[in-house]
C-alpha cells in the first residue's frame, strides 16, 4: 500500500502500521486475498437476503439499493474513543441545555452569544414548543454527532445531527457481518461490542417516559412507512428492541393520549421514537397536508401524556448557521472549553464573508444551512469552473443559505480492493442517547467511507460505503 | 399486536397462495395445451376465468394464445394478480410486518422476491416454462417451512394460516366452478368410467391427481372426483380442509384473546355448510350455486376478520 503524504492515514504512516491496527495488519497479511474476495461477496449476497437496503429518493421507483461495506475495519485505541465520547457527551449536554434555554428563558439571547434573528429567523425554530419542558427536560434523546479527524490528534465536529439521526442499524449490522465473516479476529484483538445498543436505546426511552406512564413504559417507532429511505432501520430497531413499528394512520388521540390500534383494541403509547421529521409530524399545528403524522400529537404532548423523541423543534441546534457558536454554545453551558473543535466557519450572511467565500470558493466546501444528504453542497477543489460559477451565482442569490467551511483533509483508512488495500477518506458517526440518568455513548459507530479514490463526500446517497468501527478495550 | 400488522400477515399469505395456484393452474393449461391441442383455446380460456383476471385479459388481447396467457398471468406487471405482482405485493406486507416475522421467514420471502424479480425480468420461453412453475412452487414450499418450523404459534401465526386457507378455499372454489359442468352428472353417465381430460386438468389443478388415486380407491367419477375437492377433508386443498383450518385458526385465536367475535360465527356457518354433507346432497342443491355461495361466503369471512381485529382505520 502506498502511503499518501497530504492526508493523515489512521493505518500506515511512514514510519510503519500505526498502533490500533498492529494486530490487524498482522492478520491481514497472513490473509489469502483470493478468499477475503470471496468473503466480501457473501457480506453483499447477505445483506440483499437480508433486506438491509435504503431507497434513493429520485431514483427509479421501489427501487432498494445496498450500502456498500468494506471488509477492513476502522479502529480507534481506547484512549482515542476516551477523548472523543468525552467531548460528545459534553456537546450533547450543552445542546440539551441550550434548546431547553432556547425554549424557555432565551438567557444566551439575551448574553448577546447567539443572535436573536438567527433563531427568529430559523425555519427549524418552533414557537409551539416556548414554555414547555419536555419530560425530563431532554430534547435530543437520540444524537449522531459527525466527526472528521486530520491529524494524530485532531478531531473535529463536522455535524451535530440532533433531529432524527439515522445509520446506527448499520453499525450494528456491520458489526454483525464482520463477527460471522471473521470470527478468529475477534477471539484474537479485543473489540468493545456494540451490541447492547438497542437495550440501552429502549432503557433509555423508557427512562423518558412521561408521569403519567405505568411502570414499564410502552414505547413505539413511528416510520413513515416501507418507502422511506430508512425504513430499513426503523424495522430493524423496533425488533431488536421488541417494540411495535406505528405509522401515523396506526395512530389516534384516545381520552388525551396516543394510542395504537391494536387486534384487542386501542393501546396507550408512553413514548413515541419517531423517524418523520417536525413538519409532518401533526397536520392539526404543522403541515396540513401531512399523512403521516397523528392530528392532535401535539396538544396530547404539551399536555404532558407523551413522550416524543427527539422533540419537534431540536432542528434549531443542529443547522450549519447555529454550528458555527457551538465553541461558544459550549462554554455558555458547560463553563468549560469545548474539548471538540469546530471546523471553521465562514458565514454567507455576512458581506465581508460573502466577498471572501467568493473570491476563494476554489478551495471551500459550502453547504446549504439546511441541507443534508450531501445534497446542494460545493467541493470547491473538485468542482469545474461551471460548477464554481453556477453556484457562486446561487451564493449571492440568496447568501444566508450557505456557510462555508475550508476543504478539510480528511484521514483515510484503506479499503479492500481488487489491487489491495488503497487509501480512502472517512468520517464517522458515534451515537449518543440521553435520558435524565446521564449519556450513554455506544463505543464505535458509523464509520462511511468515500469508495471513489480522492472523494471527500462519503454520503451514502452520494456513493460513499460503510465499515466497522472498533474501539479496542486495550 | 397492530391491526395492521394482524392485516399484513394475512394478507401476505393470501398472496403467497395466490402466486402458488396460479403457477398450478398455468401448470395444468400448459399441459392440456400440450396434449390436447383441438382444446387449448377453450382450456387457457378456463385458465384466465378462474384466476379472476379475465376482463383485464379480454381488454389486452383479442385471443386465448399460450404465449400471451403465460405472460399475463406470470409476470404482467398490470395484471395485479399475475405471480409477479402478487409476490412483490407479499413481500411488501412482509417488509410491513417484519417485525412480526422470524429471520427465516422474512429471508424466504424476500428471497422470493429477489429471484422472481430476475427471472421474470423478461418472457419466459416455453422450455424453461416447466422449470419457472416448479420453482414458484418450491419457493412457496420454503416460505411454509419457515413458518411452521419457526413461528410461536400465537396470534401472528393464526393471521398468517387464516390468509393462507382463506384464499386456497376461494380458489379450489373457483377453479371447481370454472369446469363444474363437466362434474355435473348426466343420466348417461352417471356411475360409468369416465375419461374426462377435464377432470384430470381439475385435479392437477390442486396438485391431487396423484392423491385422488391413492386415496379414492374408485375409479374417476363425476362425485368422486367433486366429493373429493370439496369434501376430503385429508385433502389439503378441499374445502372442508381449508373450512376446518380455518375454524381452528379462529378458534385459538378466541381462546388467546379470551373473546369470541363475529366472523366466528360466519366462519361456523361456512363450516356448516360443508360438515356432514354427502356430494348428491350438493348436487341436488346445484352445484353451481353451492360454490357460488362458498366463494360469497369466504369473501364475507375475510371482511368480518379484518373488521373484527381493526386490520384497518
Amino acid at each position: 500500500m502506498t502511503t499518501d503524504q497530504t492526508h493523515f492515514s489512521e493505518m500506515q504512516t511512514p514510519d510503519g502500521v500505526r498502533a490500533p491496527y498492529s494486530q490487524y495488519d498482522g492478520w491481514f497479511s497472513d490473509q489469502d486475498k483470493a478468499r477475503l474476495s470471496k468473503k466480501a461477496r457473501e457480506a453483499e449476497a447477505f445483506f440483499r437476503r437480508t433486506g438491509i437496503t435504503f431507497n434513493v429518493y429520485g431514483d427509479n421507483d421501489g427501487e432498494e439499493r445496498l450500502i456498500p461495506f468494506d471488509l477492513v475495519p476502522r479502529i480507534l485505541s481506547n484512549k482515542e474513543w476516551a477523548k472523543l465520547s468525552k467531548g460528545i457527551d459534553q456537546r450533547v449536554c450543552a445542546i440539551n441545555a441550550f434548546l431547553h434555554d432556547i425554549y424557555n428563558r432565551q438567557e444566551i439571547l439575551r448574553a448577546g452569544i447567539v443572535p436573536t434573528e438567527l433563531i427568529a429567523q430559523n425555519e427549524a425554530f418552533l414557537p409551539e414548543m416556548m414554555d414547555f419542558s419536555p419530560p425530563g427536560d431532554v430534547y435530543t434523546h437520540i444524537v449522531g454527532t459527525d466527526v472528521v479527524r486530520t491529524g494524530e490528534d485532531d478531531f473535529f465536529v463536522l455535524e451535530d445531527n440532533a433531529r432524527t439521526p439515522s445509520g446506527v442499524s448499520y453499525m450494528l449490522e456491520n458489526r454483525e457481518t464482520m463477527l460471522q465473516m471473521f470470527p478468529e479476529l475477534f477471539s484474537k484483538i479485543k473489540v468493545q461490542s456494540v451490541g447492547n445498543y438497542p437495550k440501552h436505546l429502549r432503557r433509555s426511552l423508557e427512562a423518558c417516559a412521561p408521569k403519567s406512564a405505568s411502570e414499564r413504559p410502552c414505547v413505539a417507532i413511528l416510520t413513515p412507512g416501507i418507502h422511506n429511505s430508512a425504513y430499513f432501520e426503523h424495522s430493524f430497531l423496533a425488533d431488536q428492541m421488541g417494540v411495535e413499528l406505528v405509522e401515523g394512520h396506526d395512530l389516534r388521540v384516545v381520552d388525551g393520549h396516543i394510542a395504537m390500534r391494536t387486534t384487542r383494541g386501542y393501546k396507550v403509547i408512553d413514548v413515541l421514537y419517531r423517524r418523520v421529521d417536525d413538519d409532518f409530524l401533526d397536520p392539526l399545528t404543522f403541515n396540513p397536508n401531512s399523512m403521516l403524522g397523528v392530528p392532535g400529537i401535539m396538544d396530547v404532548y404539551r399536555a404532558g401524556n407523551i413522550t416524543i423523541t427527539n422533540a419537534p423543534g431540536t432542528g434549531v441546534a443542529d443547522d450549519k448557521a447555529i454550528y458555527s457558536y457551538m465553541p461558544d454554545i459550549v462554554e455558555f453551558y458547560t463553563g468549560e472549553r469545548a474539548i471538540l473543535k469546530n471546523v471553521e466557519t465562514h458565514r454567507c450572511s455576512e458581506p465581508q464573508t460573502l466577498k471572501y467565500v467568493l473570491d476563494n470558493l476554489a478551495d471551500l466546501v459550502v453547504k446549504e444551512v439546511h441541507g443534508s444528504g450531501g445534497y446542494g453542497m460545493l467541493v470547491g477543489p473538485a468542482a469545474s469552473k461551471r460548477e464554481l460559477s453556477d453556484f457562486a451565482a446561487k451564493l449571492k442569490s440568496n447568501p444566508a443559505n450557505y456557510i462555508a467551511q475550508p476543504t478539510l483533509s480528511l484521514s483515510t483508512v484503506p479499503i479492500f480492493t481488487k489491487k489491495g488495500l488503497a487509501p480512502r477518506h472517512v468520517d464517522l458517526r458515534p451515537f449518543a442517547l440521553v435520558s435524565p440518568s446521564g449519556v450513554d455513548i455506544t463505543p464505535g459507530g458509523l464509520t462511511r467511507v468515500a469508495l471513489k479514490e480522492g472523494s471527500l463526500v462519503v454520503n451514502s446517497s452520494q456513493g460513499g460505503g460503510t465499515k466497522d468501527t472498533w474501539v479496542l478495550e486495550d | 399486536m397492530l391491526g395492521k400488522t394482524a392485516g399484513g400477515l394475512y394478507w401476505m399469505f393470501r398472496y403467497l397462495e395466490r402466486a402458488e395456484n396460479t403457477a398450478r393452474l398455468i401448470e395444468a393449461g400448459f399441459r392440456i395445451a400440450l396434449t390436447r391441442s383441438t382444446d387449448a383455446e377453450a382450456e387457457w380460456k378456463s385458465v384466465v376465468t378462474t384466476s379472476a383476471t379475465q376482463a383485464g385479459y379480454d381488454a389486452k388481447y383479442d385471443s386465448y394464445e399460450s404465449a400471451h396467457i403465460i405472460d399475463y398471468l406470470l409476470r404482467d406487471a398490470e395484471n395485479a394478480n399475475s405471480v409477479l405482482s402478487v409476490i412483490k405485493m407479499a413481500r411488501d406486507n412482509a417488509r410491513l410486518v417484519r417485525t412480526a416475522l422470524t429471520t427465516e421467514v422474512w429471508s424466504a420471502v424476500n428471497e422470493t422476491w429477489m429471484l422472481f424479480t430476475e427471472v421474470l425480468k423478461s418472457p419466459v420461453p416455453e422450455v424453461d416454462l416447466p422449470q419457472v412453475l416448479s420453482t414458484i412452487r418450491q419457493q412457496s414450499a420454503l416460505v411454509r417451512g419457515a413458518l411452521l418450523g419457526t413461528m410461536l404459534r400465537n396470534d401472528t401465526f393464526h393471521f398468517c394460516r387464516i390468509g393462507t386457507h382463506i384464499e386456497r378455499a376461494d380458489n379450489t372454489a373457483r377453479i371447481i366452478d370454472v369446469k363444474y359442468f363437466s362434474l355435473l352428472p348426466t343420466t348417461s353417465r352417471v356411475g360409468g368410467r369416465l375419461d374426462n381430460v377435464q377432470w384430470e386438468t381439475l385435479l392437477r389443478s390442486v396438485s391431487a391427481h396423484r392423491s385422488f388415486r391413492w386415496a379414492v380407491e374408485e375409479d374417476f367419477t363425476a362425485a368422486g372426483v367433486a366429493s373429493f375437492l370439496i369434501l376430503d377433508r385429508r385433502m389439503p386443498r378441499s374445502l372442508s380442509f381449508c373450512a376446518q383450518e380455518i375454524i381452528g385458526s379462529l378458534n385459538n385465536l378466541a381462546e388467546d384473546y379470551g373473546a369470541k367475535m363475529p366472523c366466528h360465527d360466519l366462519a361456523d356457518a361456512m363450516g356448516a355448510r360443508l360438515l356432514n354433507r354427502d356430494i348428491s346432497s350438493i348436487f341436488d342443491e346445484g352445484l353451481h350455486e353451492f360454490l357460488n355461495a362458498l366463494v360469497l361466503d369466504a369473501a364475507s369471512l375475510g371482511q368480518q376478520i379484518e373488521q373484527d381485529y381493526r386490520f384497518a382505520n
